[in-house]
Order: C-alpha cells, then structure tokens, then sequence
C-alpha cells in the first residue's frame, strides 16, 4: 500500500523533518533542532503539529442522534452544551478499548477526533452500531493542526481574532481568510493550546502564517516526550482492546450520571470493575537515576514476582530525567511503592508516582 | 597519537603506547538524535573485539556500542555518563567513552581511515 501524506508533507520537507511511517502516514518525527530542543520550545514558547492523519469524523443528527450516542459512549451527551467537548472511548460489550476520542457537540451533531491507525476501523464500528439514519463523514478534505504552548493563544488569536475567548475543552467554528475554521482549545502536550481543523488546500499558507508568528514545527518524537511528561494516554500503548478505562485509570472521563443504568456498551465491566477495582491499574513510574525503561520492561517487586510491564518509557525533558507508565498488580500501585525494572538482564529500582511528571498549564476560565 | 581510525558500527580509536581511547562517531550522534543516556563498561573488565561495550539512550531507542578492539578497561569517562549531552556536543572529543590496554595491536589494521569512514558512513546512511 502506498504511504500516504498529509497537506504539510512538503513543508515538512522544507524544515529538514525525519520521517517515519506512522498508521500509514509519512510523518515528521523531529526536524533539524531535534526532539529535546523542540520539546522544550514547545513549553517555553509555541509548537505547532501536523495531526492531519488523525480521522476527523463528522455525525449529523438531532436528539435521537445523541440517544443512540449515548448506548455508545459512557458520556452525559444531553446534558453536553454546544461546542463543548468530552475525552471518551469507543468500546466493546468487555469495555476493551477500540479507541480513545475527543468528541465534541456542534450546531448539526457531533465531531469525533479519531487516532490515525483506528479511524478506518472505528468507522465502520459506528457504522455498524447506528445504521443509515445518521449521515456520517470522516472528511479527508480537512487538515488537523494543533499549536500548543503558552505563546500560542497570542499567536493564533492574531491570525483568527476571538479564539483567546475559548475556554479549555471547548470550541467553534471562526471566519478566517474566507473559510471556515473549526477551532477547539485542547490539546495533548500539558500545554495551553489550540487545534484547527482547515481545508487542506488552505493548511500550509495557514501554518507558515503561524510561523512567521514565531511558532515553530514540532515533530511526533516530542509530541510523545510532551504527553507522556503530561501523563496522558497513547493508544496502541497504554490503551488497547485488552485495557480498559477503569484498568487505565481514567474513571474520571466516565460521567457519574451514566453509571446508576448501565445502559452503555460495556457498561456491565466498567460498574463491576468501579466497585470491586481492577486487579491491574495504570500507574505512573520514576526510574531512580537516568536509566531509562522503555515498553514491555518488565516490572517486579522485592521478591522477585513480576508484578507488570512498562507500557511507555522515555527521558522526559522538561522534568530533566527518566519517566515511564505502566500497569502493576492493584496492591503496587501507591504512590511512593518501591518496584523493580529489569533492564538489560539487570534489576533497577524505581518508584510509582503520580501524574503527571509535568504540571499542566490548561486554561480553565476565561469567560 | 596514532591516527584516528574508524568502524563500522560507528565508533573511533586512537591510539597513545598500547592504550586505546574509544568513542562514538559525529555521524553516529546525528543519526541517534539527543542522547540522554549512558552506560560504560566496568573499570578493570575485559572486552572482546566486536563485542558490546556500553550502551547509548536516545529520547527514541537504546543502542549498544561496541568495541572495535579487544583489552582491559582502564579508564571511563564518568563526565559523559553524568551529562549525556556531552556526547551530542563533542562526541570525537572530550566526550569519549572507554580505554583499553590493547593486547593485540593488529587489531586495528582492520579499521578504516577518515577518507574511508566518510564514504561508509554516507553510503550506509542513504
């Protein structure tokens, strides 16, 4: 199968990007400065990301659309105002997770920010489960750009007058440059930030406006060094169709609301599981020293019982040394719970923490 | 000094008397991106020509480094495993990994010259 590419592939080319295969995409994993350099920049001043590859999925319906959203997703969608957006799952009748998602409710229905290497699948799941009454678009005429970091609000408030009203996890559609922008204020590097969904003929004049702004192109290596010090999920990595949101721990993306019926795919597991616990949980980890653990480290106690595995494991930069996550047996997950990762053939400890390893920067009100 | 000579897993050799110093290419850096960690072999160990001497982190991937000659260890450079950085800074300089006392000197007729490296290292990397 031929890689595919997105509207910035040249200009990427133009920053001197590395490329890597990634869900079928060639896409930047770092350019000339390097991933620390840009990790860096991108919390000091303002990154911007080519996420175009990720599936931009359009739903149009009224009411019964969010009825049916709602057997679906474990989400209050009718108590969810316009332009607002959740963090969610699309699951299976064990709660294993297909994909994790951001959806947000628009004037006509709904827009789901799918992951690259899920979307074709995810598409044709909900397919399955809503029939034809709803007109369903994964538009691949839209680029997806996020620019993220406190610089970044100033930046794109100037190219797009009115986005500095937006508050964290909401957005709306902007006139600009004689199209339509539907911008969204999120994120997924810690960092205050903005995502603009752009036709593709329109996205590389918009992003060489940013940079002449002085935002700077960020690559996937350091969109992964960023998320992972902000303790945020990747798919493929701590999630998959064997985890569950519960085991991930990320009960709190699970309206309270929805748990009195159940009335959601997967619901039976997640309410067993919110009640007895999950014998596995989703813990953050701190090598001691600069030894770095990466996926699939195994992780073992005192006594010499693997008690988990690593699930990601990088050198943080901003934290300025080594940090992972993973999942550990229920009764290792505390805080501060001496455990071991064996690495090259040798044992060497390190501590369960919380999350993040990085303190967020999120804009909460600013109306 | 002797000349610096070169391998093929990308690291250098110069040689003072029968001492050895051993680091890793300015080639070798680039394509491994920002090194962020470090890990060299034991004072006073014995490594075989070829064999695995160390290893390198990037924020990417972990990569051995190896040793072009056969010896004792008898010196490390603690600076680098302290600042990793180093390595991307001067890596065919202060930044250098080990020293050997080499027991067979012939060893490193094997080994490439500048002008051979040069063309290796841009034929391998394309």
């Amino acid at each position: 199968m031929e890689i595919k590419k997105t509207s910035l592939n040249k200009l990427h080319q133009s920053n001197n990007a590395k490329f890597v295969e990634f869900a079928g995409y060639e896409m930047p994993i770092q350019y000339s400065k390097g991933i620390i350099e840009e990790h860096k920049f991108t919390r000091s001043h303002s990154g911007i990301f080519d996420v175009s590859h990720m599936g931009q999925l359009f739903i149009y319906g009224d009411e019964s659309l969010t009825k049916e959203l709602e057997k679906i997703f474990p989400l209050d969608l009718k108590n969810l105002k316009q332009n607002c957006s959740k963090y969610s799952f699309l699951m299976n009748e064990d709660a294993g997770i297909y994909d994790d998602l951001i959806i947000t409710k628009i004037e006509d229905g709904y827009l789901i920010i799918l992951n690259a290497a899920c979307k074709d699948k995810d598409f044709e799941i909900l397919s399955n489960l809503l029939g034809s009454k709803f007109k369903m678009n994964l538009d691949n005429h839209r680029s997806l750009i996020a620019i993220q970091g406190p610089k970044s609000v100033e930046i794109l408030n100037s190219i797009i007058n009115g986005v500095d009203q937006l508050n964290f996890m909401t957005g709306s559609w902007f006139d600009s440059d004689n199209q339509k922008l539907f911008v969204t204020r999120s994120g997924y590097t810690g960092e205050d930030g903005f995502e603009i969904s752009i036709s593709n003929d329109k996205a590389e004049k918009f992003v060489e406006n940013l940079i002449e702004k002085g935002a700077q192109l960020i690559g996937l290596g350091a969109r992964d060094t960023l998320r992972l010090e902000a303790g945020l999920c990747l798919y493929g990595h701590e999630l998959d169709i064997n985890k569950t949101p519960v085991e991930a721990n990320l009960r709190w993306a699970i309206s309270k609301s929805r748990l009195s019926n159940g009335d959601f795919i997967g619901s039976k597991k997640i309410m067993n599981q919110m009640q007895d616990g999950a014998s596995q949980i989703r813990v953050g980890i701190k090598p001691e020293g600069r030894l770095i653990a990466r996926e699939k480290t195994k992780i073992f106690n005192d006594s010499d019982k693997q008690i988990g595995e690593i699930t990601s494991g990088t050198f943080g930069p901003s934290v300025n040394g080594p940090i992972a996550m993973g999942y550990v047996d229920k009764e290792f997950s505390k805080v501060d719970t001496k455990i071991l990762l064996e690495v090259r053939g040798k044992k060497h400890p390190a501590n369960v923490c919380a999350l993040p390893f990085y303190k967020k920067n999120y804009v909460k009100g600013v109306n | 000094m002797s000349e610096v000579k070169f391998s093929k897993e990308h690291e250098w050799i110069t040689l003072e008397g029968d001492v050895a110093t051993i680091g890793i290419t300015k080639h070798a850096t680039e394509m491994l991106g920002d090194i962020v960690f470090a890990e060299l072999p034991e004072k006073g160990s014995n490594v075989e020509k070829d064999g695995t001497a160390g290893v390198v982190e990037s924020t990417k991937a972990a990569s051995d480094v190896y040793t072009p000659v056969s010896g004792e260890v008898v010196d490390t450079n603690q600076a680098i495993v302290d600042d990793p950085s180093k390595i991307n800074e001067d890596p065919e300089g202060s930044a250098w990994f080990f020293k050997l006392k080499m027991k067979d000197q012939s060893e490193m007729d094997s080994l490439m010259n500048k002008e051979e490296y040069d063309k290796f290292a841009k034929e391998s990397a394309s």
